[in-house]
């Protein structure tokens, strides 16, 4: 049965929802509408006049290296987070969900790196691996492996990695732990009466029923890994050495604040906003079709 | 196909007792039934039993097996839960393979297997479906048939009639009971159902507050109901209990010695006519039979079961009431029957 409000007054229902859509409207599609209107044009290095280019800004940036490879290090480093957390919190909580005393302690510790903001996660981590009084690098370097992640890209890649997927480990697994304990006890017993070991339950049974509670994590890790990362890749290696961990969303901020190059920034922040459009279309249209309600 | 023992089976939650000690023999073939009320640690018996639950002490043997320490699949028993519990990621046939293909049981006879059990049990037509676009009955015969595929040596039932409507209860409960008979594999199955315990049962093991009050056949519970706690669970309505003698001749009950009656044994005469006098209060018509409530003289309360043809009595009216002697039973102050 729908249920309606009916209200008496035709301005009520408008004013209530103003809120909301003003919000929107000034943090959404007002900058929005500014980056597709700015991309097409390219300011004076004064920042006096503008010139109007059309696609030019477009077109200048596919046929940039740096840009290209920006894109191919998004899809690694999303891709790594997305796993890396998903997957470290999953086993997470099929442990927890087996805890009976102190479960609710456990829980709560659990889930306090999330009220961490990524600039504070990044220098957390930064402190760790600091080439040169963090206590980690100090231990690798106590093993002979020399640590320095402003000189390897692959160790800057790790290190940024590490962090963004440990803060949102507790997130994911809040939401598997409530996934998991919605399923009812008694299929997971006559899974194991009709012989199946732990493990064959939790690929048959237990996996396939957490699958919308997977799939919603999916879209909001791959979208925390695209935009909410940013702080924590400032804080550690601002993009770098050379570019490797310079991701979309830092490369807008790189070129239109530090490089001041207002039209490309523009340009490329259109480019996001279309990308993950199209990724949030593709999980929906092809995931979800896959996933069990 | 097995015999199941069970011996001085006790269960605790920490220091809480709340099975006390459970013995029960069952032979190969029988329809044995739990019943009991709520809370009674009936469901939890069999949960030991399936190896769900561990047990705190006590053997449990299936076959010539102890299995106390066994897993649940290591016992070869399949069980129906009271929700179904079916796999709703899985399709019917999905649903009643599983267990198959675990054992690793070869495709050709996982399909005759599946498709013999959905045969029997008018499953044919939705082998396809997923179990939320079943009805409850079909999703109840879906759990029936992934118990009876892997046909194992014991079938263990959780309440698996009390999700269904009245009218669909009745038909399940026969076609539980035909389909056990076909296949002549030992069953336990709970419920708190007396009725559903007494059509089923070959034998039913009452139990009441962790204990087993009385084991038997359902008509020799019915009759010879060991504890007025048994009497006042099987059957129903109840048996009257009355705190007086009313026997001529006897000396007064001792006290808190109770003797009791089943209404069927009571006959409405004349006021004065019968053993005892009552007031009738209300009347229940229920077709076949009428149920005259009533008041004694002594205060007890008292219902009588009368053909329903019969002219219903007045509501206040003074009615006598023959009683055939043989039938009633005496209590002692503990509950416990006496022979008197």
């Amino acid at each position: 049965m729908e249920k309606r409000v009916v209200f008496n007054n035709r301005w009520l229902p408008y004013l209530l929802v103003a809120p909301q859509l003003l919000v929107t409207f000034v943090f959404f599609f007002w900058p929005a509408g500014q980056a597709i209107y700015q991309s097409a044009f390219i300011p004076d290095p004064f920042g006096l006049k503008t010139q109007f280019v059309g696609l030019g800004n477009f077109e200048y940036l596919f046929g940039n290296r740096y840009y290209l490879e920006s894109f191919s290090t998004t899809a690694i480093f999303s891709v790594l987070v997305t796993v890396s957390s998903m997957s470290f919190a999953l086993w997470l909580a099929v442990l927890a969900d087996r805890v009976i005393k102190g479960s609710s302690a456990y829980r709560t510790l659990l889930i306090w790196p999330y009220a961490v903001a990524p600039a504070i996660a990044g220098v957390l981590w930064l402190f760790m691996f600091n080439p040169f009084t963090g206590i980690i690098a100090w231990m690798l370097f106590q093993v002979g492996y020399v640590w320095n992640h402003n000189l390897d890209g692959g160790q800057a890649m790790a290190l940024v990695v590490a962090a963004s997927a440990w803060k949102q480990i507790s997130y994911n697994f809040l939401f598997f732990l409530a996934g998991l304990q919605a399923i009812p006890k008694s299929v997971i017993e006559a899974a194991a009466i009709d012989g199946a070991s732990f493990w064959r339950r939790f690929w048959t049974i237990i996996f396939p029923l957490l699958s919308p509670t997977t799939f919603f994590l999916l879209v909001v890790n791959v979208i925390y890994a695209f935009f909410d990362t940013f702080g924590v890749i400032h804080t550690i290696t601002q993009g770098g050495p050379q570019q490797s961990t310079t991701i979309l969303v830092y490369k807008v901020f790189a070129d239109g604040f530090v490089g001041q190059d207002l039209g490309s920034s523009a340009a490329q922040s259109v480019v996001l906003l279309v990308l993950v459009g199209i990724l949030t279309v593709v999980q929906f249209r092809f995931i979800e079709r896959r996933v069990h309600y | 196909m097995a015999e199941i023992r069970l011996e001085a089976i006790k269960k605790n939650y920490g220091r809480t007792e709340v099975i006390h000690g459970i013995d029960a023999e069952i032979s190969d073939g029988e329809f044995i039934v739990i019943v009991g009320p709520s809370g009674c640690g009936k469901s939890t018996l069999l949960r030991m039993v399936a190896g769900l639950e561990t047990i705190t002490s006590g053997d449990i043997r299936i076959g010539d097996r102890i299995v106390n320490d066994l897993e649940p699949r290591e016992r070869d028993i399949a069980m129906v839960f009271q929700n179904y519990a079916l796999y709703p990621h899985m399709s019917v046939f999905d649903n009643m393979a599983y267990g198959l293909k675990i054992a690793k049981v070869p495709k050709a006879e996982i399909d005759s297997r599946v498709q013999e059990a959905a045969r029997m049990l008018e499953l044919e037509p939705y082998l396809d479906r997923k179990p939320r676009q079943l009805s409850g009955g079909q999703r109840q015969r879906v759990a029936m048939g992934r118990a009876i595929v892997r046909k194992p040596a014991v079938f263990l039932f959780d309440e698996p009639l009390s999700n269904l409507d009245a009218k669909l209860r009745v038909q399940m409960r026969l076609e539980i009971k035909a389909l056990q008979r076909k296949l002549g594999v030992t069953a336990m199955y709970v419920t708190h159902d007396q009725v559903e315990a007494m059509t089923l049962a070959d034998r039913m093991i009452v139990m009441n507050a962790g204990v087993a009050e009385q084991v038997g056949a359902p008509l020799d519970v019915y009759a010879n109901p060991a504890s007025l706690f048994v009497a006042g669970f099987i059957g129903s309505p109840p048996m009257n209990v009355l705190s007086h003698e009313i026997r001529p001749g006897r000396e007064e009950l001792d006290p808190g010695a109770v003797i009791g009656i089943r209404p069927e044994h009571i006959d409405l005469v004349a006021p004065g006519a019968g053993l005892i006098d009552f007031d009738v209060a209300f009347c229940e018509p229920l077709g076949a039979e009428t149920l005259v409530h009533g008041v004694t003289a002594a205060g007890d309360k008292l219902v009588v079961r009368i053909d329903g043809a019969d002219t219903l009595p007045a509501d206040g009216v003074p009615m006598g009431l023959a009683i055939d002697q043989a039938h009633i039973l005496a209590f002692d102050a503990s509950g416990r029957r006496s022979e008197v």
